[in-house]
């Protein structure tokens, strides 16, 4: 492959000097004045600006066939398909208004080609025109904005009734790895803080032994949901900046150091019907191909075959292993989460209190 | 006064090296942002081939980086995030700040306002020289022993300050740091420069609504350079102390390699805002000069005068004004209060409007024309095009709640290459194609030029339009590889193809290379009027001289753009050409 590579690269450094010296040829013979656009020119560029447009649909439309299978599909949370509306509404717009500019200012270039002695419109300003391109611009920005904020202020609205009882769940943040800590039934995560970690204790998120909330916090590796209950995150790091993305809950916060954000979503698809999504299996699909192919040219690495699962990755750079900072997420029904917890220790049965 | 330009003796270094001639440091900021635009095409190549064939050893990688940054040819983790951080710190700073602000803004402002040089040429050397020094020392810091800065080009701490964090943090980091502060006093010697000479020098009938719309977009560029530059100085500032003196302006409650640090009470998210307050005018100090010169490439060359000339003007003020409070779009999920995320959602989409104003008012201009595609018209109009393409995804990035999923993920890679990137360097090249007779006195080659625009256009496209694809699958940005998610082997395909298409468009630029140093010695002899423009520039005499003009400085008598007026034989009537009887003139 790098020979292949190398060769490549040598080949196009090759041509480009070849072209070069074939150019300079040209470039010798040129007449006196020849450095400005004549009738030719302007008839040869004109022409490609609009094979230019053409070929820039085409590639557009060709991205949407050949790659269209690699976007996240269907959204597993419940605001992730309100996100997901406002999104198409702007594809729309943007779509419109690319399509509609790309032509006009082609199709112009192709079309008003400069010719000798050829007379151009003394044109300068037009008040009804600007006012249009102000105005349209003005309504169809006022209709995404309230879409946005509306969308927005929902999602952020973390002030939840007893009711709801959301599930309350950290996520911890360090160099380069994930951990959940989970309220326990009490819904009420101890205080914690990163100047009382103790690793000889088996204290690694630094929790606040004299607050009695801890005893029953959980701290797993992977991230349990049940499906249909509200989940609320609080996040920390304990040392630089990392981002909790979720992409396909359309979730994201970053985690900082010193304070601690949150984050909501309403998990709606369980990881086992997830699998079964008509767009998960044609992508799970695809990618079992590609490994299958991987396999049989020999690699070693990466040729197991997949299955889908959610994922929390770190989006903010984070250091060296940055790319590889994740921790599986898996959304289950209330019954099978509730099982799944009642088998993970309990802080009180994990940290050994100091004695004091 | 004016007797005295030109005629007194130069040594060699007073006239190319410490020159107090705007022309001549303008082309010591053209040639010092080339070298430094060089460098930074190179290291995009070098990790693009990382993401295309991830771990694949290539000797290139070892011969440029050596075998401490890629060992046996495969680069290291750490070296790819080095590359990336010193790439975008170049490209945004050294080439399309100083480099093109710094180039046709000294080239530009005194001839066509007309006016013998700046208002201090002393004050003008010092920024170049400053200049200079910040790329020297930038330069330097790739070679320290534990590599260059590594943290992103925002430079968030905690991940810059600390060393233990990772290894670009340390001595790398403090150059970073020292580089960009010099670099920031230079930019301000420069923009208060800018601004008093637009303000002071004009000459006689040059009133405000005569200037070419470069003067306006170099001189709103410079003001908002002065408000938002000196901020991202004290962010600097802050973190310098944070990282020597052990205060804790953004750091608190740390744990790293085993131990508590004593940090607290500080919080990155003030880095933030301080960074961005910078951050996102700084893409219209980018963005402001590289519209301006289409606007007025675009005029020449369609032999139009631009529409809604004053609309124009009232677009780059507001798109100014606007960009000094949105810098929170930024910071949407980074823990800052959601009701501000509200705010700065409703301030960035109203950057939209005087957007859509410029973009209809290019097309209108081209409209009815008589268009010359010179090669500085081709990028001007492929401006336009990636100006519309990159801005529109905006949109999406601009709505928080949209922002939510696509935040720090290719897909803004892609975005913010195309409207600010792309859209920025062909404003630059265009200059250099319509200015390089003014500079050099000798025409560049226009086969050579269509040629290197036809590659970069498709080249351009094909980088940053599948790139949007990658972004949308959740693929985040400043990843060292994508092998660890298997959900992401379906974008393998997807990085070969951005991966060629860059090797492309970056081979491309040797087409440019060759044909401006080639030009500068061999080209033909330019003209004094080689585009047969309106502006001021183009009176003064093709060997440059000292005080520009050798008599009096012309008077003006019309705007810039009376391109095919009737009533007149020739297309164009320059700016000091006297009223006809019973000529209008238009907006006066």
């Amino acid at each position: 492959m790098t020979v292949f590579l190398n060769i490549v690269v040598v080949l196009l450094i090759a041509i480009s000097l070849w072209q070069l010296s074939k150019v300079l040829k040209i470039y010798k013979a040129s007449k006196e004045d020849d450095f400005v656009a004549n009738d030719d020119d302007n008839k040869t560029q004109g022409a490609l600006m609009l094979a230019f447009v053409i070929f820039l649909f085409l590639f557009v439309f060709y991205g949407f066939y050949a790659w269209g299978d690699v976007l996240l599909g269907t959204p597993a949370s419940e605001h992730g398909s309100t996100i997901d509306a406002l999104m198409f509404t702007s594809w729309v717009i943007i779509f419109a208004v690319f399509f509609l500019t790309h032509t006009l200012l082609f199709y112009f270039a192709y079309k008003y080609q400069g010719k000798k002695g050829g007379k151009a419109l003394y044109y300068s300003d037009n008040m009804k025109l600007e006012m249009i391109w102000t105005g349209v611009p003005v309504v169809v920005l006022t209709g995404l904005i309230l879409f946005g904020l509306y969308a927005w202020n929902d999602i952020t609205d973390y002030d939840f009734d007893d009711e709801d009882q959301p599930l309350v769940v950290e996520l911890y943040a360090q160099q380069f790895n994930w951990t959940a800590r989970y309220a326990g039934d009490d819904n009420t995560l101890g205080d914690a803080n990163v100047r009382l970690i103790d690793m000889d204790n088996v204290n690694v998120l630094g929790l606040d032994t004299s607050d009695p909330n801890y005893k029953d916090d959980v701290i797993t590796k992977e991230l349990h949901l049940p499906v249909g209950r509200r989940v609320h995150f609080k996040i920390r790091s304990q040392d630089v900046l990392h981002s909790a993305y979720m992409p396909h809950f359309r979730a994201q916060m970053n985690c900082v150091p010193g304070m601690i954000t949150e984050f909501s979503f309403i998990p709606t698809i369980t990881t086992a019907d997830m699998r079964n999504d008509e767009g998960i299996v044609a992508k799970v699909k695809h990618i079992n191909e590609l490994r299958a192919a991987r396999k049989a040219a020999g690699d070693e690495e990466n040729v197991d075959p997949y299955e889908f699962d959610y994922l929390l990755l770190c989006n903010k750079i984070c250091g060296k292993s940055h790319y590889n900072m994740q921790m599986k997420i898996i959304v289950e029904t209330p019954e099978e989460y509730a099982a799944w917890i009642k088998t993970q220790k309990q802080a009180k049965d994990v940290i050994k209190l100091a004695s004091k | 006064m004016s007797d005295d330009h030109g005629h007194h003796k130069e040594t060699f270094i007073t006239k190319y090296i410490f020159s107090i001639d705007h022309k001549m440091i303008s082309k010591q900021y053209l040639i010092t942002g080339l070298i430094m635009g060089f460098i930074g095409i190179v290291m995009s190549m070098l990790f693009r081939l990382q993401l295309a064939w991830p771990e694949e050893p290539f000797k290139i990688m070892e011969i440029l980086l050596g075998s401490k940054m890629a060992p046996g040819g495969v680069l290291d983790a750490n070296a790819y995030l080095a590359l990336v951080t010193i790439h975008g710190t170049i490209m945004v700073f050294f080439v399309l700040t100083a480099g093109l602000s710094g180039t046709f803004s000294n080239l530009l402002i005194p001839l066509q306002i007309g006016a013998r040089d700046m208002a201090s040429g002393f004050m003008n050397m010092i920024s170049y020289w400053l200049f200079f020094l910040s790329s020297v020392i930038m330069v330097i810091s790739l070679f320290v022993e534990a590599g260059p800065a590594s943290a992103g080009w925002t430079i968030y701490p905690p991940l810059s300050a600390l060393p233990q964090a990772m290894p670009g943090s340390g001595m790398g980091m403090t150059l970073w740091l020292v580089s960009m502060a010099i670099f920031i006093a230079s930019s301000l010697l420069g923009s208060l420069n800018y601004i008093v000479t637009v303000i002071n020098l004009r000459t006689k009938g040059m009133t405000m609504t005569r200037l070419p719309l470069t003067i306006w977009a170099f001189m709103v560029t410079a003001i908002i350079g002065v408000v938002s530059f000196p901020v991202l100085l004290s962010a600097a500032l802050l973190l310098i102390m944070d990282r020597s003196f052990g205060t804790s302006f953004y750091l608190s409650d740390i744990f790293i390699g085993g131990e508590v640090l004593h940090y607290q009470g500080g919080s990155p998210v003030l880095f933030e805002h301080l960074f961005w307050f910078l951050g996102h005018p700084e893409v219209y100090i980018v963005l402001l000069p590289a519209l301006g010169i289409t606007s007025e490439i675009i005029a020449t060359n369609s032999r139009k005068p631009i529409f809604g000339y004053r609309a124009m003007i009232a677009s780059i003020i507001a798109i100014a004004f606007l960009s000094c409070i949105v810098w929170g779009h930024h910071m949407f999920v980074s823990g800052m209060n959601p009701f501000l995320g509200s705010v700065f959602t409703f301030t960035t989409l109203l950057i939209a409007i005087p957007s859509a104003v410029k973009a209809f008012n290019y097309i209108t201009t081209l409209w009815k024309g008589n268009l010359q595609f010179n090669p500085a018209m081709l990028f001007s109009i492929g401006l336009v095009s990636t100006f519309v393409s990159g801005g529109l995804t905006g949109i999406i990035l601009g709505d928080s709640a949209l922002d939510i999923n696509v935040h720090d993920t290719m897909f803004v890679v892609a975005h913010f290459h195309l409207v600010m990137g792309v859209t920025a360097v062909y404003g630059f090249l265009a200059g250099v194609y319509h200015w390089f007779p003014k500079m050099f006195g000798r025409m560049m080659n226009k086969k050579l030029g269509y040629l290197h625009f036809w590659i970069t256009m498709v080249g351009a496209y094909g980088v940053f339009y599948p790139m949007h694809f990658t972004g949308l699958a959740g693929l985040p940005r400043r990843y060292y590889n994508n092998t660890a998610f298997p959900i992401f082997d379906d974008l393998a395909d997807i990085n070969v193809i951005i991966t060629i298409f860059a090797l492309i468009a970056g081979f491309g630029q040797i087409i440019f290379v060759y044909n401006f140093i080639s030009s500068i010695f061999y080209g033909d002899k330019a003209p004094q009027n080689p585009w047969r423009s309106n502006t001021l520039e183009w009176t003064t005499p093709v060997e440059h001289i000292h005080g520009n003009w050798p008599g009096d400085i012309p008077e003006v008598h019309r705007w810039s753009y009376d391109y095919s007026k009737p009533g007149h034989d020739e297309d164009f009537v320059p700016q000091n050409v006297p009223m006809k009887e019973g000529e209008v003139e238009l907006h006066h």
